[in-house]
């Protein structure tokens, strides 16, 4: 149970910056998932919240003290590695058990702690197994039993699901969400799976290139996304986007093709002309009569929906989803839903509006 | 996993490996089953007449003891060399292993003595021990200690047990090292998550996990301090003051090439021989242990 916060983090590996200074704040019991793709930096984040790197500056405040110097011994925060990190020559009782041995707990305590993890995560029978005995859904688990028993201030989860099949790693993300919940510990989760993030976290932080591009909610971040990075990121499969001028005085947006779409929410700031980048997402794209035509390229049936992936007159790519099968035809004519329009400016890839 | 190849006749076969078996059979089949064969004979001092007497070499070996000293003698300096060739190789190896500036000079300067002749190694030492010229010996004089390994019987087992040592602590880093660097990172990480530290993560985490490595170099510099180090010693203190030195390998020349009882040396060089087996017997078992998991 604990607060966290990072002021004006920064981190270089030589004379390569990788983090220019991040700044969040979790409130106790939150879990905060931090999501870019890899390389973004966001594995050193965690790491530096750890304690397993030392940051180059800024502070890391955790529960109103300032760990960014301390050992990872004298944090209290337990971390879920990517590969487990089991200890190869011990059984599972001692894996769960080592941190707190060492933390000098009573032999019955530790016992107690073991067994009420073991119970959660329903690793009762395996408790004298050793790790290469184990299948990955089990050493995930145990090494998810390693940071409970310990009853930290923070936990941190190093990309936790991406060793395990698909299957598998959907019952997991449930536990873990479930798990977090119970326990009400504050957690740092890292991951470049969209889906992941979307489900697990209070809130998220989009990672690129080492700057904090958004934190908010999942929703927000789908609804709103800050910028032509976000919005490219979060969505599957990804937000089209499409270059355009700014027209009728603020009021609407030429597409390069020619096709005039008004705003819905209001005028934008700037001259007519002005360049703009403009996103929608496939599924608010709809099949219309009256609108403009796609030639098709690709057709992929999801099953429940179909996506159709093909060029605009003027080239662009476009993808679109639509309901069921999808139509027969090469050629289909689209409208775009002017509601579910994001503008952003084609300079700087920020949102407008 | 274990890659098989198919030849279609037999004669390919047996030329790839008729070079080794010669060598083989030259310079191990044939010299040892002499010896097996000397070790049930014996010789009249001039060499004329030799007769065969059964075991009765072997009875009297294990009821001399001029052999049985020299034989706790070499088990102590087998050890002693074990112990401080792989502390000290396992202390270098962990500094090396850190991220630390200049490593690969390190750990090429690490590897040098490995190249070393033994015997040039040796001299090496002489150099720095020697009672009269030695650097260290001035040394250690000048502190008021009488330093003569030539005549004190400690100081020449603690030569030859350092110049040994020092002989096989390169080797004895390689392994140390590639065995430290093959322990996951993360592992590491997580029991510095776990709150370890220092030599209670080194002795919980760390050395557990080098065992496989530590007991293949147990058994390799056993055999090493045993059979290999004759060069050294010999060139060192040639066993001397009186037997101080002189280990079991050292005896079998000392008896057979210098008294030229051949009898007795031979039956010595088949006890030694059958160490050997029983050593690399548990060496085999170990490894092919260690590649079924």
């Amino acid at each position: 149970m604990a607060t966290l916060e990072l002021q004006d983090l920064r981190k270089s590996f030589g004379t390569t910056p990788v983090l220019h200074g991040i700044d969040l704040a979790l409130r106790d019991g939150e879990m905060l998932v931090i999501v870019g793709a890899s390389g973004c930096g966001k594995s050193t984040l965690l790491r530096l919240v750890a304690g397993l790197e030392v940051p180059t500056s800024g502070r890391i405040v955790l529960d109103g003290q300032d760990v960014a110097r301390r050992d990872p011994a004298e944090r209290d925060i337990a971390m879920v590695f990517q590969n487990y990190a089991l200890y190869p020559h011990m059984s599972v009782f001692d894996n769960m058990a080592y941190g707190l041995k060492i933390r000098g707990l009573s032999k019955d305590d530790i016992k107690a702690r073991v067994q009420e993890a073991a119970d959660m995560l329903g690793l009762g029978p395996l408790l004298d197994r050793k790790p290469r005995q184990l299948s990955g859904g089990q050493r995930q688990r145990v090494a998810m039993g390693r940071a409970i028993v310990r009853h930290p201030k923070l936990f941190l989860f190093d990309e936790p699901l991406s060793n395990l099949d698909a299957k598998l790693r959907v019952t997991m993300r449930a536990e873990i969400k479930r798990l977090q919940r119970r326990m009400g510990v504050t957690s740092l989760y890292v991951t470049h799976d969209q889906v992941e993030a979307m489900t697990l976290g209070d809130r998220l932080l989009v990672l690129h290139q080492g700057v904090a591009v958004q934190l908010a909610t999942p929703m927000e971040v789908f609804e709103r996304p800050a910028n032509t990075y976000v919005a490219g990121f979060i969505g599957a499969p990804a937000m089209n986007l499409l270059p355009g001028t700014l027209s009728h005085a603020g009021s609407a947006v030429t597409l390069g093709n020619g096709m005039l779409v008004p705003f819905a929410d209001g005028k934008r700031d700037g001259a007519d002309g002005r360049q703009l980048t403009i996103g929608i997402r496939p599924e608010h794209i709809r099949l219309d009569h009256t609108g403009v035509p796609m030639q098709i390229d690709l057709v992929e049936p999801l099953g429940s929906e179909t996506v159709l992936i093909g060029r605009l007159p003027d080239g662009e790519l476009l993808s679109v989803k639509v309901p069921g099968r999808g139509p027969a035809t090469d050629q289909v004519m689209i409208g775009f839903d002017a509601a579910a329009l994001h503008v952003f400016d084609a300079a700087t890839g920020l949102r407008l509006g | 996993m274990e890659r098989r190849t198919i030849f279609a006749g037999w004669v390919l076969p047996v030329l790839l490996v008729a070079p080794q078996l010669l060598l083989t059979v030259f310079f191990f089949l044939w010299p040892a089953g002499r010896a097996m064969w000397t070790s049930l004979e014996r010789q009249d001092a001039f060499g004329i007449r030799t007769e065969f007497v059964g075991l009765d070499n072997f009875a009297d070996l294990f009821a001399d003891p001029l052999y049985l000293d020299s034989a706790v003698r070499t088990v102590g300096f087998c050890a002693a060399v074990a112990v401080l060739a792989m502390g000290t190789a396992l202390l270098l190896a962990v500094f090396a292993d850190r991220d630390i500036r200049g490593r690969a000079i390190y750990r090429t300067l690490l590897i040098w003595p490995y190249a070393i002749a033994p015997a040039i190694a040796a001299v090496l030492w002489v150099l720095l021990l020697h009672p009269q010229i030695g650097l260290v010996a001035h040394g250690l004089k000048a502190i008021g200690i009488l330093w003569d390994y030539k005549l004190n019987d400690a100081q020449a087992m603690t030569v030859v047990i350092l110049a040994s040592a020092w002989k096989q602590v390169s080797y004895n880093f390689i392994f140390f090292l590639a065995g430290l660097q093959s322990i996951p990172k993360a592992v590491i990480e997580a029991a510095r998550m776990d709150g370890a530290r220092g030599w209670r993560r080194f002795r919980t985490i760390t050395l557990p996990l080098l065992a496989p490595t530590m007991f293949f170099l147990i058994v390799v510099n056993i055999v090493y301090a045993a059979f290999d180090t004759f060069a050294t010693i010999q060139a060192l203190t040639q066993g001397g003051p009186g037997k101080a030195t002189e280990t079991l390998m050292l005896k079998v020349y000392r008896d057979g090439l210098i008294n030229l009882d051949l009898g007795s040396s031979s039956a010595q060089s088949v006890v030694l021989m059958l160490g050997i087996v029983v050593l690399t017997a548990l060496q085999f078992r170990f490894i092919g242990r260690r590649n079924a998991e």
